[in-house]
């Protein structure tokens, strides 16, 4: 076989595979927009559902999932920027780091089920926090600690030597020089760190269904429980209650979804 | 007598096993320009990070010998790295402005040094724009980006920081060496002006501007490739570039090798 055809090939199943993906992801955004446009509207949005069939909206739903993951986002970003500037800056390359490193790493991928677990035994019932917007949140941010902040320490080792080596040139303490140059210079990036966190947060269903609780009410204080959009689903669509408010809740979910990556994708360009 | 700002006494320098700089004796003057040659690699921005500690931020490094700054030891466990740090300002290569405005990045040192008040603030930063020959240019761009600056210009600023946390000694690394031939003119006049006031040092792979603009010259070399240099002769500028003592000085300044 020549090499000119050979080339000719690979190119052609490389596009198909190309291809593939867009297509298949089309087709998703297609199916759940077809199915779940005609349920939205204002009062699907804004009020809450009525009676044993779920009917009118789901507005506390979308109360409860924003609350848990700013929530989330919220107890994470401190913990996550602080241990990222602790292993880039501080810590000696070296047995702990690199533990701590694997530790992150492994942690990123337990199945969120597990962590929901947790949050039960832990928040739930050790903590005595009950089904809250405080226990859920505070297991999703264990299980979106790792994204942030590996993230996190990407964006600051992502700063020029040269940003550090002009402060520490001027008498800046190492202090200094993290908090008035590094981190300004990284922020860009943290911040999508932590919007990325937040958006797997986002659309967490495992985590939440053991901490937060069912509940169907709008949660004002981090003690109340209350049911997330994809708990939602979940439960419409296993309890065969109403696939429409279903697809509807889906097509929500996926637009807020949508809305983070692209928000995600300017602070990205920014830089 | 002239007054000494650095004396340096014996000193050797490693990078973990690899020893770059050995029994280096030397004075330097205050308020003269200061110039290292030699070829590159040969350890002269080495030799310069040892005067303000920058090496301390490379991990593995070793020094002895003694270095002293006005007559204080640098490297006793009594001395404060920032405050050297700020006593002994560094231009580097290239320009390395702070991804903020101009007005920023002056500021940035002086407020680092505890310097609050805004009025005191906006006087340092005219100063030392002025002084470092950039004011006419940026006043009314104070506060755009510094990143958007020419790179002459970018190098200018960063002396202008520098300036404005009021060292006594200013080491320049090469500080031409990424910049066009006219912002060179600018900086070596600069430099003219600057050695009024501030005692500077710098390195430069570049003979021609050593002459231009240092008194004094030092010639490193590290005869075989794998081993420290040693500072092979120091003497006015005058003297290495007309008559030097050495042969391997005289065989480096006529382009014999390097």
């Amino acid at each position: 076989m020549n090499r000119r055809l050979a080339n000719q090939i690979a190119l052609l199943i490389l596009w198909i595979s190309a291809l593939a993906v867009v297509i298949i992801l089309l087709i998703l955004i297609l199916y759940i927009f077809i199915k779940g446009a005609p349920a939205l509207s204002l009062k699907f949005i804004f009020s809450s559902p009525e009676g044993i069939r779920m009917k009118g909206g789901i507005f506390p739903t979308i109360v409860a999932t924003f609350y848990l993951t700013l929530l989330a986002g919220i107890i994470v970003s401190p913990i996550a920027i602080g241990g990222a500037i602790y292993l880039t800056e501080y810590a000696h390359e070296g047995k702990v780091v690199k533990l701590i490193r694997f530790g992150a790493d492994s942690l990123a991928s337990v199945p969120s089920i597990v962590f929901g677990l947790f949050g039960m035994a832990f928040f739930v019932e050790v903590l005595r926090m009950g089904f809250s917007m405080l226990s859920g949140a505070l297991t999703l941010a264990l299980m979106i600690l790792p994204i942030v902040m590996r993230a996190t320490e990407e964006a600051i080792l992502s700063v020029p030597k040269s940003y550090y080596m002009g402060s520490y040139g001027l008498g800046a303490t190492k202090w200094q020089t993290i908090k008035n140059i590094i981190l300004p210079a990284a922020s860009g990036r943290i911040l999508t760190g932590i919007i990325l966190g937040i958006g797997r947060a986002f659309g967490e269903t495992a985590a939440v269904m053991f901490t937060a609780g069912m509940a169907i009410n709008i949660p004002i204080f981090p003690t109340d429980p209350g049911r997330t959009m994809t708990l939602h689903l979940y439960l419409l669509a296993t309890e065969g209650i109403s696939l429409n408010i279903a697809f509807g809740t889906s097509f929500l979910l996926l637009l807020f979804i949508l809305g983070f990556n692209l928000t995600a994708r300017l602070f990205v360009r920014r830089i | 007598m002239v007054k000494v700002t650095f004396k340096v006494q014996n000193l050797d320098f490693w990078y973990g096993t690899f020893k770059a700089l050995e029994n280096i004796t030397i004075d330097i003057s205050a308020n003269k320009v200061t110039a290292f040659i030699g070829p590159s690699g040969c350890g002269k921005s080495t030799f310069l990070r040892c005067l303000n500690r920058m090496n301390d931020l490379i991990e593995e490094t070793r020094i002895e010998g003694k270095i002293f700054l006005d007559g204080e030891d640098i490297y006793s466990g009594e001395v404060n790295v920032a405050d050297l740090r700020r006593r002994v300002g560094m231009i580097f290569q290239h320009p390395n402005p702070f991804p903020m405005s101009v007005y920023e990045n002056v500021a940035y040192g002086p407020r680092i040094h505890g310097i609050k008040d805004k009025k005191r603030l906006d006087e340092i930063v005219e100063k030392s724009l002025d002084k470092a020959a950039l004011w006419k240019e940026v006043k009314d761009k104070l506060h755009t980006p510094a990143l958007s600056l020419s790179g002459g210009q970018q190098q200018r600023l960063c002396i202008a920081r520098v300036l404005a946390v009021n060292p006594e000694v200013i080491l320049m690394d090469e500080p031409c060496s990424a910049i066009d031939p006219t912002s060179t003119q600018k900086i070596e006049d600069l430099i003219d002006e600057l050695k009024q006031s501030y005692t500077i040092i710098i390195v430069t792979h570049n003979m021609m501007q050593a002459a231009r603009v240092s008194d004094f010259t030092a010639f490193l070399l590290a005869e075989n490739t794998n081993g420290p240099a040693k500072l092979i002769e120091y003497d006015s500028t005058e003297v290495i570039f007309t008559n030097p003592k050495d042969k391997r000085t005289e065989n480096y300044i006529t382009g014999r090798f390097g």
